[in-house]
Parts: structure tokens; sequence; C-alpha cells
């Protein structure tokens, strides 16, 4: 790395993994981490940091600014703030994909609809209720019901010739659905079809709710999720963007802001 | 750019003493309040009636010497000291189903204990009346608690308003009040007293003067920055004002309200060091997490500026006075028209509309209830009538009024956060290009 060059940070501590993102002067991806939170917040969080500054061969204190986002915001112990994963996602999506003006994020916890600005500003946003049925959770209870990993459940639905109706989207009540349709003798294929329309439905009255502006952008883990995409563009009616970092949304977001802040306030991180 | 939190230099929430005079006063009021109640449940003289906040005659029940008891204020005392769970709890082994309103399971579970609550004992009350605006859960509560305590049980149903100007017709009218007529008859015979119409009109024209005082204290609000906060401070002066209201100590602490809440405007102090959002809020608050609830708010500098939960009981701020000169028709209007329950989900939109541009308000929060689904029914076309039709930058969020097990604090200060940092976000886009 050139002497002199300054970097900023974005670390993502969601619900299930994290995420560290850092970000050269110019807004260029340099490195990526991902690993699980686990039970240590504050390690999880200090872990992908580490792994994010040695894969990019940055020191600490080469970076300017660091901003903590996701449900474990307040345990990035080295953060200078944190931004809420609302916003750092409108924010990362719209760095991805500058013309986006919805976001869908769906979350190991939360299911969420972003409306966004030309300028990358949450102008609006739509959440499920307390309740986590219809969120990343249910995918991975439903694979563990079919006895596959959640990597895989995606693609598999798309051979499937008869999806079944799920009656649920409760994410508890999902295996005892998925297991009473094993015991008919449906084919996992339908039974996975199920599954992921019953959330692309859930989440597409969540996008109605902020208004189906295009372009409209996936963004988070789910996001790699082929069945996923399709089960919601065909009931958008839409193309939908979905970028290979979809995952690392939230922490360019986080890394965005940080990279914002640095610039506004040089002094401090002088 | 980055829209921190909490602003440098700025107390933390947890610093801030909301507390005033108001505050200390009401914690005066009420504890007598339930002292008087315990004296009558431990044998003393004295008469209590159990009747529901929104739409209620007390007016009446005072003219007999009877004290109000509203189980929804001894559910919420019992969820703000943290205590509700163990009664929810207790009626759900009685069979009520978790969904269930959980103001009505604590109150079914305080007397399923005998109705000792750690602020005072709730005596058996001599008439229950159950002032029906719309909840059927409502009803089968009454009919509940005649069984556990034996009490004559009378409901006053009360028409829900249904014409486009929100006003009730003159048949609602004649109708609400041959029933508090047959009310009057059934507690001159559960007294042995007869209706002393003087003393009547003279309860009424206190209810008059504390509306009179309660609308100018509202309308203080308006100013910037606004001298208290219309929904968390509010909720400490609806105390009195159903439970004592028609009392001269009801009339005295509204005038001590005012005096001190008109007095911070004019030296221009606010609830908060500084103003920075100015909020109307919907819905009634997380009563076993109040404080934490009002720190999520607190640390971005959100006001309330004005709150529809604070006219649950009563709306006055848009001109309703009770009339000494025709006090049993002016009960009965009361009741039908000055109530947030009895008002169409149109009607709550216009009065949130007035909030909003006649207290100049940046944004509507909603706090939806779990266990209440009849008054959250609608608040999703609301969030979304008010972002799309009003260009309302509105929040919904969800937890509940009395069982803590529906708060999830990460969650909603997710959601806090997210929506400050994009109001934020926007004032200084707005500020750039300006």
């Amino acid at each position: 790395m050139s002497d002199g060059m300054r970097y900023s940070a974005g670390v993502d501590v969601g619900s299930t993994q994290t995420k560290a993102v850092i970000l050269d002067e110019t807004g260029a991806i340099v490195a990526r981490s991902l690993i699980d939170t686990g039970a240590y917040l504050v390690r999880a969080a200090e872990r992908a940091y580490e792994q994010a500054l040695g894969s990019a061969g940055v020191r600490r204190d080469q970076v300017g600014y660091v901003v903590g986002t996701g449900y474990g915001r307040f345990n990035v112990a080295f953060g200078d703030t944190q931004v809420t994963e609302i916003s750092c996602h409108a924010k990362g999506a719209w760095a991805i994909f500058p013309n986006t003006r919805t976001v869908i994020d769906i979350g190991g916890q939360d299911t969420k609809a972003i409306g966004v600005s030309e300028r990358g500003e949450v102008l609006d946003f739509a959440m499920n209720d307390k309740c986590a049925a219809g969120s990343g959770r249910f995918l991975t209870n439903s694979a563990e019901a079919v006895g596959m990993d959640v990597s895989e459940i995606g693609e598999r639905s798309l051979g499937a010739k008869q999806p079944v109706r799920l009656s649920t989207v409760c994410t508890v009540f999902v295996e005892s659905d998925i297991l009473s349709y094993l015991a008919q003798g449906k084919k996992v294929d339908d039974i996975l079809a199920g599954v992921h329309a019953a959330i692309g439905a859930r989440t597409v009255a969540l996008v109605r709710r902020v208004g189906a502006n295009a372009e409209v952008t996936f963004t988070g883990g789910v996001a790699r999720n082929v069945g996923m995409r399709r089960a919601i563009e065909e009931k958008l009616g839409v193309t939908i963007n979905a970028s290979a970092d979809s995952h690392y949304t939230g922490a360019i977001g986080a890394a965005m802001y940080a990279l914002e802040r640095m610039r506004s306030a040089p002094a401090a991180v002088a | 750019m980055t829209t921190a939190p909490a602003q440098a230099g700025a107390p933390t929430p947890a610093a801030i003493r909301y507390q005033g005079t108001v505050h200390e006063l009401q914690k005066e009021l009420m504890s007598a309040y339930y002292r008087d109640l315990t004296a009558i449940a431990e044998g003393g003289p004295g008469r209590s009636a159990q009747l529901l906040i929104a739409g209620n005659p007390v007016e009446i029940l005072r003219t007999f010497d009877m004290i109000p008891v509203f189980p929804e204020v001894n559910a919420l005392q019992l969820a703000v000291r943290k205590v509700s769970l163990p009664f929810i709890q207790k009626a759900e082994e009685l069979g009520y189903a978790t969904d269930n309103c959980a103001y009505v399971k604590a109150d079914i579970g305080l007397w399923s204990s005998g109705g000792v609550a750690p602020f005072g004992t709730i005596p058996k009350p001599d008439v229950l009346v159950c002032n029906y605006v719309g909840c059927n859960v409502y009803l089968n509560w009454f009919e509940h608690l005649a069984e556990l305590t034996g009490a004559p049980a009378m409901n006053v149903d009360i028409p829900f308003l249904r014409t486009p100007d929100g006003k009730p017709t003159d048949a609602d009218v004649r109708y609400v009040m041959a029933q508090l007529e047959e009310l009057i008859a059934l507690l001159g015979r559960i007294t042995g007293k007869p209706f002393d119409e003087d003393k009547f009109r003279l309860i009424v024209e206190r209810s008059a003067r504390v509306g009179e005082l309660w609308s100018r204290i509202k309308e203080l609000t308006k100013r910037r920055p606004a001298p208290y906060d219309a929904y968390f401070d509010s909720v400490t002066m609806m105390a009195p004002l159903y439970c004592l209201r028609g009392t001269p100590e009801c009339v005295d602490f509204f005038e001590r309200a005012y005096e001190e809440m008109s007095g911070k405007a004019e030296r221009g102090e606010g609830p908060l060091p500084q103003e920075r959002f100015r909020i109307v809020i919907e819905g009634p608050p997380p009563w076993p997490f109040l404080r934490a609830f009002r720190d999520l708010f607190s640390r971005w500098g959100a006001v309330a500026v004005a709150s529809t939960y604070s006219t649950v009981g009563g709306l006055w701020e848009f001109g309703f006075r009770h009339d000494p000169s025709k006090p049993l028709e002016s009960v009965a209007r009361h009741m039908l028209e000055a109530n947030l329950c009895n008002r169409s989900l149109l009607q709550r939109y216009q009065q949130i509309e007035r909030y909003v541009e006649e207290w100049g308000a940046d944004a509507l929060v909603i706090h939806s209830v779990k266990s209440c689904r009849l008054f959250s029914a609608g608040q999703g076309d609301m969030r979304e009538h008010f972002v799309h039709d009003r260009e309302t930058p509105t929040l919904l969020i969800e937890s509940d009024l009395e069982d803590p097990r529906y708060f999830s604090h990460a969650q909603l200060r997710n959601r806090i956060d997210a929506f400050f940092e994009a109001l934020e976000q926007r004032r200084i886009t707005a500020g750039v290009t300006a």
C-alpha cells in the first residue's frame, strides 16, 4: 500500500455474521472479511476488522475513521461512531448500483424495504413487525427441516414442478409445516419453492409499502440465493439488482459513511 | 455527514431528570388517592366504582361520593413498577389467550390475587360501570369483574361517531342521556341517597375548568422549544385528569401545572437541553419500559409536541368544554364526542393532521400495541396516509402497553435510530442545497 494513503472502515455486526470492509480514499474496496458472529460481539467485531486489515495490508493507524453498524454496532469498541444498518444498506446499495431507489434486505432478524433518494439517503423504510416471521432465519430453519445447507436451497427450489403453498411464514411453525408436506410425499424441490414464494410474497408486501420504485436492489447475504431473487422478481414483475458483494452491503455503506466523515473532519483524524 | 446518535457535549439520556413540580405533585396526589382506596378496601367508610377511561361519566359517580377506580390505571401502575408479568401469567393460567389485551389480563390477575398491588389495595367496587366505546373486550372484562367481585354492573352503550363531521346526532345524545338517568337511579338505590343536582352542577363546573386549563397547557407545546413533552410528560398529568376529575384537588393540580408549564414556556425551557425534532406520537406508551422508551427519543433531541394518547379519556384542545348549565347533556356529549376511542380512523387522521400542522411537527411516530388489535388495526394504513398523502415522515414501531415480553429494545432502537438518522440526513442535505 502506498505511503500516506488513508482508509476508512465499516464493520457490520449482524445477528448471524459479522462483516468488515476497508475502503481507500477514492472509495474503492481494498478488503472484505466475513465471520460468524457467535456469542461474543466485541470479539467478533475485532476479529473481522483484524482480518480485513490483514488482507488489505493496512495498519490500524492508517484508518482514519471506523463506523459500526448492524445489531451489534455498539459492540464495535474501536468504532468512531455508529449508524443503523438501514442507513448503511441504503448507502451501500446506492454505492454499488447508483440508480437504486428501493432496497430489499432480508436479514437474520429483520426483513426491510427501504426507499432511497438519488443521493443514497433513506426516504422511508418498512420492516417486519416484532416477530421474525419471514426473515432470513426462516430460510435457515427450512433448510434444516429438509436436511440441507441454506446455501443449497435456492438453486434447488428452481427445479420445482408443483410448488406447495405453505400455511405459515412463522419461523418456528414452518418446520412442522414442512414435515407434514414431507410426510405427504411432496418433493423437496416443490416444498422449497413454496418456502421461497412465502418469503417472496411477504417481502414484496413490505416493498409495496414504501413503493417499488426502480431500480430495486437486493442486499444482504440472502441476495445470493437465486431462488429468493427469482421469487421476488416474479412477484414484483421487475428485474432486481444483486451484487456479488451483496453480503457486504451494510459494511460498505458503513465504510462510505466513515469516508464522508473522514473527509469532512480531516483534523480530527490527523 | 454521518449521523451520530448523540451530540458531542450533550448530556446522556440517563443523566436527564425529567421531573418537575407537576411530577412531584402528581405522585403526592396519586399516593393519597391509593391510600383512600386502600382504606376502603380495609373496611373503612366510603364507596368506589370501577369504570373505564374512554368516555366515562365520572362526574355522576363523584356526585354520589364514589371514588372512581380505573382498571386500566391499576394495570399500567403494575407495568410501570415492572410487576405486571406475574399478574398477566395468572390470567393466562385462568385461560386468557397470550394475545388477549394485556391490561385486562393484568387486572384480572390482580383481582385473582386479592386486589393487593404494590401501590395499594383495590377495594371491592360498589358498582361496575362499563362505558362501552367500541371495545368488545372491555365488555367481557367487566363481565368477568362482575363475576369476580359480585358487584352490580351496568353497561352504558355509547354509539360510535359515524357522521362525516364527527359529531353525535341528537338521537345519540338522547340515547346516552337516557342511560345516564338509569345509572343515576341505580346509584341512588345503591347509596340510598338522592341525586344532588346542585352538587352535580358544581362537579361539572370543575370539569369544565380543568378542561380549559388542560387545553391551555396543550397550547403551550406550540412554542419552540415545547416546554414539556406532550407524550411522556402528558401521561403524568393524565392520572389526576382521570382519577380526580370533578374534585377541587384536580382543579388545583391543573392550575399549578399551567403555572409551571407556562413559566417554562416564558423562559424558553424545554424537557431536553436541545429540541432538535418535534414529533407527534400516536398510541399508548410501553409502560413497563417507559423511561427506556423515552430515552430512545431523547438521544435524538426528539420532543413530542402532541399525542393522541393524551386524548384517550378526553379531547379538549379542539374546543369541547363541559357545560354546567346543561350538566347531564354535556357529560353525555363528552362520552360521545370527546374521546379518542369513539372516533373513526379518518377522524383520528384529521386529529393528527391538525397536530402536525398547528403544532409544527417534523414527523409522526406510531407506537402500535401488540395485544390491542382493535386500536392498532389501521395503523399500517395510517402510516401510508401520512407518508404518501401528507408527506409527513412516519415511523411505525410495535411493542405492548403492558406485557414486557413484547418489548425488544434492540429492535426498537434500531428503527428509531434509523428514522432520525434519515430525518437528520435530509435536513443536512436541505441545508446544503438551500
